[in-house]
């Protein structure tokens, strides 16, 4: 395009001489300073975030690493045994915790979220969906620590009474982090679920399918890497959270034999101790922070592929 | 033989306060094409979407008056919507393939209507993508995801799909209007074709294809059918002035 603007130009300009008549002079363009100052002020603000990213990162491998090659890393992450003052640090009762906590929030909020999401996007009315997407956003603001308060006060004692053991358990844990996590989830479902094309949806029911058959049959697969993104998102909260966590679930550092028995998430095993530990105890610390980040990356990435994966069909 | 497949008496559509139909009265021969012009917004489309009840979806929308298919009334309170979309199948302006395989494509509608058998099904499939004239040009890549066949072969597709539910009326909102021309040749040579076993009711911007591809052709301005008879009547001796207008390209 633009090559045919400059031949054009010249041509005219060739003509105009032969004919003498006063050419305009082109513009040049000025290279503006703010134009500078406002991209250089970009890639400095870039430069900040991941810098600041990547110095808490390295800080955390550099202080925590050491200790794993110390205590051997089979060790760090299937001993059973964690106990500081006999220099003992085996996290596999956190790992396991952090595992279990999850899995069990996600087994009821992942159905649960995606559901209403559905019934947001397509059963109710616009109006009204729009009414409950409102309200689930609000639900996200909640800090953790109301969540966490309001379990201690209501959920935990209701499981002492009605189910057994003291209260402060998995299933408390998995009730509240379920809670927490299901605004994401329904809220990133819906937006997905919201921005499949119409066609979709018209070409599916014009071929004579009921709107069920049409919302499982093509809405929810077009939409699925959106919920795959929610699910995931959801599944990183709930295991990065640690105020509300620490607050119903007991803490022990042993294996969960039921979801009424204690347990201790690698997040709270940071947080109780990080007080008072010092020495290879702190550094004890990093490493459980060091895997917790390996263990989201690893999530994230095996995540990123299944969408590409998907991808493939969408348009 | 003629025979009225479908019949419009006195339709009017609403959307809310707006009334973007007025008594529309049409006789739909069987296995001849119908289309139906006018300029954007005249309420061909919304008619259109009349005959497989696709209107109700949009939230406000009222339907009064009456339509039969095979003198059977399909504005009735316990009709069966899903058995009526069956019967009348719509292709669409933009190519709606599915995020899915070619051949998941074609099987979605026999699928839904309860056909399991593998063997039944590739046939379908196999019979309605010959049908749509694309089985040459993709029956090696069956599994391959349908975005990436190109414009015309998506819309192609998405007729197929159309043809394996068996309908009898095939509705087409403007199907060739996101088509470059030889697509859109294709498209209409299998038009062509498609009218000796289907009834079809095209809606396009483009009065030569209309003059081309259609046995009878419908008006419409303002949400009025202004005139309605065999195309070739229309287009060589207009009875009103708006539609002498129009297609000779006084506006629009």
């Amino acid at each position: 395009m633009g090559k045919y603007i400059e031949d054009g130009l010249t041509a005219y300009r060739m003509k105009a001489k032969s004919e003498k008549i006063s050419v305009p002079r082109p513009h040049r363009i000025k290279p503006l300073n703010l134009e500078r100052g406002i991209e250089w002020l970009l890639k400095l603000s870039a430069a900040i975030a991941i810098l600041a990213i990547v110095l808490i990162t390295v800080f955390i491998f550099a202080r925590g690493i050491p200790l794993i090659f110390k205590t051997g890393l089979i060790d760090f992450i299937f001993n059973l045994k964690w106990s500081p003052s006999h220099g003992s640090y085996g996290i596999a009762t956190m790992l396991v915790g952090s595992l279990v906590i999850t899995l069990s929030s996600l087994i009821w909020a992942v159905p649960l979220g995606i559901l209403s999401a559905i019934f947001m996007a397509e059963v109710a009315p616009s109006r009204i969906g729009n009414l409950l997407g409102r309200l689930v956003e609000l639900l996200a603001g909640i800090p953790s620590v109301v969540f966490g308060f309001f379990g201690l006060i209501v959920i935990v004692p209701f499981i002492r009474s009605h189910l057994g053991g003291n209260g402060m358990s998995v299933l408390a844990g998995a009730i509240i982090l379920g809670i927490m996590i299901l605004p994401t989830i329904i809220s990133i479902s819906r937006d997905s679920i919201l921005t499949v094309p119409k066609e979709y949806k018209e070409g599916s029911l014009a071929l004579g399918a009921t709107h069920i058959q049409s919302i499982s049959g093509v809405i929810l697969p077009a939409a699925r890497s959106g919920i795959i993104t929610a699910v995931v998102l959801g599944m990183g909260r709930a295991i990065g959270e640690t105020m509300a966590v620490v607050m119903v679930t007991g803490n022990s550092t042993i294996i969960p034999g039921s979801i009424l028995s204690p347990v201790r998430t690698m997040t709270s095993n940071i947080v109780l101790e990080m007080g008072y530990a010092a020495g290879d105890h702190q550094a004890a610390l990093f490493a459980t922070g060091a895997v917790l980040f390996i263990f989201i990356v690893i999530l994230n990435l095996v995540v990123s592929f299944s969408i590409k994966a998907g991808k493939n069909y969408a348009n | 033989m003629k025979y009225l497949k479908l019949k419009s008496e006195n339709i009017k559509v609403f959307y809310k306060d707006f009334q973007a139909l007025y008594d529309v009265n049409m006789d739909i021969q069987e296995k001849r094409v119908t289309a139906l012009i006018g300029p954007s917004g005249c309420g061909k489309s919304t008619f259109l979407r009349t005959i497989n009840r696709l209107n109700e979806l949009i939230e406000g929308t009222r339907t009064e008056g009456q339509i039969y298919l095979d003198e059977e009334p399909i504005y009735e309170k316990d009709r069966d919507v899903v058995g009526l979309r069956r019967k009348v199948g719509m292709v669409f302006q933009k190519p709606s393939v599915f995020p899915m395989s070619i051949y998941e494509n074609v099987a979605y509608g026999p699928r839904i209507h309860g056909i399991k058998d593998r063997n039944r099904l590739s046939e379908i499939v196999e019979r309605s993508l010959k049908a749509a004239n694309l089985w040459n040009e993709i029956s090696d890549r069956l599994n391959s995801p349908a975005a990436r066949l190109s414009g015309g072969q998506q819309q192609r597709l998405v007729i197929a799909r159309v043809l394996a539910v068996e309908p009898e009326v095939i509705l087409m909102d403007e199907p060739a209007s996101a088509l470059d021309p030889i697509s859109t040749s294709r498209l209409e040579d299998l038009i062509g074709e498609l009218k000796k076993n289907y009834t079809i009711v095209i809606v396009t911007h483009n009065m030569q294809q209309a003059a081309r591809i259609s046995d009878y052709t419908g008006f419409f301005l303002n949400g009025h059918l202004v005139e309605f008879s065999r195309t070739d009547e229309l287009f060589v001796n207009p009875r009103d002035k708006r539609t002498e207008d129009y297609i000779t390209g006084r506006f629009g």
